[in-house]
């Protein structure tokens, strides 16, 4: 297992800078998700890890060596595609077994490898299939265990969940942060999709035009996001934000509450005129204005609200977060 | 309102209709050549006898008999396992050069396809003149660096080689020039199937640990056999049917029959020679060869496709 540190990280394909000098350090052991939007270089950054692409500047430090001129196969990486990129030729046994031929360990031993692999994650009976007579799921399986048959350091993984409907995704999702805890590989995770960063990973890393915004674990993320664009990304609505005497006032849809559910400790009030109501289902959200600007409240469906009224409305004041109005960057008040 | 229906909209007119123009275009100018000459090869046609007999397989008897048909088979298949393993090879080569990025690669693109485009007769008429027993460009350039015309040169004394006058040498001139001819097709066929095949695969392949002739013979050449089967199909069809560069370069010369091919020798028979039964019968020979060969490609492209 291993540690991996990123110094300076940068990366220009000709004029665009995909990569803007990133600093990580990614603990042993760690599952770490890169989350951004796409075009943030959250999956160039992940390239440049596997050795794929090289850095225009920076250095890459995995257990405490410089690995920038190491090809991708001394450095001891393995990585799980988005499509797969499951050999079509081979069968799933010779697809596994790809990187310990190429390794050029004998048969026997090849076979045992192969073998625990392939049980650990439950496609032992696949083995002499070929990849088009498998389900996608199996196949996202089957990559895993050809990434992990070689005991690698660090396991990259490029959204591999997102060609999976939405149905085994979350099956899939659980799966996979209980097989990482189990054999404690170093994982770095890209992912646009939030719900999928706060479910698998220790730390988020959230990307943004080639930095990183901010990183820590996912409560922090969500609750104390660093700026506007942390805020607005993440949460689903996102971060309402209202200005007010020259800053940005932002608080989260569930902590928008009508006065009167209120509790008695120090609140900010605000006049909420609600123009439509949702029903979800389990909750309802309650799109309106304060003053000029647009905001959602999402509300238990027993809260009583009709469109097109004023209500008086209120965040508990520790809930609320507070944003530079031009940089958009966090401050304290 | 029953929506009006259009003459043309019902299926059982427009079907028919939009494929007869590539039937006709087989039957008038595939199938009935094939067929005459299928009759003309059992029968004992000439150019100037105008009295039709059919005679069975006489005709094959006699050519099969004949050692100059041998000579053209054996001729003809040098020249298209020579030709066909050539562009595979070059063609290959070209495909991975152009896939990749560098300066002044349109020009380089433009150069490698121009033969495509320019009549073969033409192209072999160039090529007359650089391979000419006196004026060749070639043997000017030899003997300038010191490799012929002098004694005790590595290409011998004599002041020119004689490229089209030597048997070996003449064989070697037209899969040479041949090549050149069918290079640019076999580039275009694997270039699009080297981009069929997904980069992530290829960079899976890397991040395996599999270096370049690991890449290549374990996942690109497996990934490319359907293309390369059907590049191989097309080079070993436009060789083995070609008479156009052996006409020019060499008329089937040097003497007797050094580069005499089917094609040349069925057109020298048949056109030439008037005797329109036998010409028929040597090109009838083309068809189970060819026909076997296709069967046999496109099985295996099937079957590598499936799996």
């Amino acid at each position: 297992m291993a540690f991996v540190q990123l110094r300076g990280i940068k990366k220009q394909f000709g004029a665009v800078n995909a990569v803007d000098g990133v600093d990580l350090e990614i603990k042993d052991g760690e599952f770490l998700v890169l989350l951004g939007p796409s075009g943030s270089g959250k999956t160039t950054l992940m390239r440049l890890c596997a050795g794929l692409e090289k850095p225009t500047a920076g250095e890459l430090v995995i257990d405490g060596e410089v690995v920038n001129d190491v090809p991708p196969r001394e450095r001891g990486i393995a990585m799980v595609f988005q499509s797969y990129a499951l050999y079509p030729h081979k069968t799933v046994f010779k697809n596994i077994a790809f990187p310990l031929t190429v390794e050029g360990l004998d048969k026997s031993e090849i076979r045992y490898k192969v073998e625990l692999a392939a049980g650990l994650l439950g496609i032992g009976r696949l083995l002499e299939r070929m990849p088009s007579q498998i389900s996608g799921g199996e196949k996202q399986r089957v990559a895993i265990a050809r990434a992990l048959v070689r005991k690698p350091k660090v396991l990259l993984m490029d959204e591999p969940l997102s060609n999976l409907d939405a149905k085994v995704r979350h099956t899939a999702r659980v799966e996979l942060k209980k097989f990482q805890q189990e054999i404690g590989v170093t994982t770095i995770y890209v992912t646009h999709d939030q719900a999928e960063a706060m479910g698998l990973g220790d730390r988020i890393a959230v990307m943004s035009e080639g930095r990183v915004r901010q990183i820590g674990i996912p409560e922090d993320i969500y609750h104390d996001p660093a700026d506007t664009f942390v805020a607005g990304f993440i949460g689903n609505p996102p971060m309402n934000f209202v200005e007010q005497n020259g800053v940005i006032v932002g608080f989260r849809p569930e902590v928008f509450l009508p006065a009167e559910l209120a509790s008695t400790e120090d609140q900010t009030k605000f006049r909420f005129k609600v123009t439509r109501v949702e029903n979800l289902g389990s909750f309802k959200l309650a799109y309106g204005t304060i003053g000029e600007t647009g905001v959602i409240a999402n509300l238990q469906l027993r809260v009583p609200l009709e469109e097109g009224r004023e209500y008086d409305f209120s965040v508990r004041s520790k809930d609320v977060r507070y944003y530079h109005r031009e940089t958009g960057v966090r401050i304290t008040k | 309102m029953k929506p009006k229906k259009h003459f043309f909209d019902r299926e059982t007119v427009l079907a028919p209709l939009l494929v007869l123009p590539a039937g006709l275009y087989i039957v008038l100018f595939v199938g009935f050549p094939f067929v005459m000459s299928f009759v003309y090869s059992i029968s004992n046609v000439t150019v100037g006898n105008p009295n039709f007999k059919i005679v069975g397989l006489q005709n094959f008897t006699a050519i099969l008999a004949d050692p100059v048909f041998r000579t053209s088979l054996f001729n003809t298949v040098i020249f298209t396992v020579v030709s066909v393993l050539l562009v595979l090879v070059f063609a290959h080569i070209l495909a991975e050069l152009l896939l990749r990025d560098f300066r002044g690669k349109w020009l380089v693109r433009f150069l490698i396809m121009l033969p495509w485009t320019a009549p073969i007769a033409l192209g072999a008429v160039g090529f007359l003149w650089f391979l000419d027993s006196v004026f060749s460009p070639i043997d000017w350039l030899l003997r300038d660096v010191g490799l012929l015309g002098k004694p005790g040169a590595l290409l011998g004394p004599a002041s020119n080689l004689y490229w089209l006058g030597r048997p070996v040498l003449a064989m070697a001139s037209i899969i040479l020039v041949h090549v050149w001819r069918l290079l640019p097709l076999g580039t275009v066929i694997l270039i699009s199937g080297m981009n069929s095949i997904p980069k992530e695969i290829v960079e899976a392949a890397q991040m395996d640990g599999a270096g370049y002739f690991r890449r290549l013979f374990d996942i690109n050449l497996p990934l490319l056999f359907p293309v390369i089967g059907v590049t191989i199909l097309f080079a070993t069809f436009f060789t083995f049917t070609d008479m156009t560069v052996v006409w020019v370069l060499t008329r089937g010369g040097p003497p007797p029959n050094a580069t005499q091919v089917l094609a040349s020798l069925a057109f020298l028979t048949g056109i030439e020679g008037g005797d329109l039964a036998q010409g028929a019968a040597i090109a009838i020979f083309f068809f189970p060869v060819l026909a076997g060969l296709a069967i046999i490609v496109l099985r295996l492209v099937k079957k590598a496709i499936v799996t």
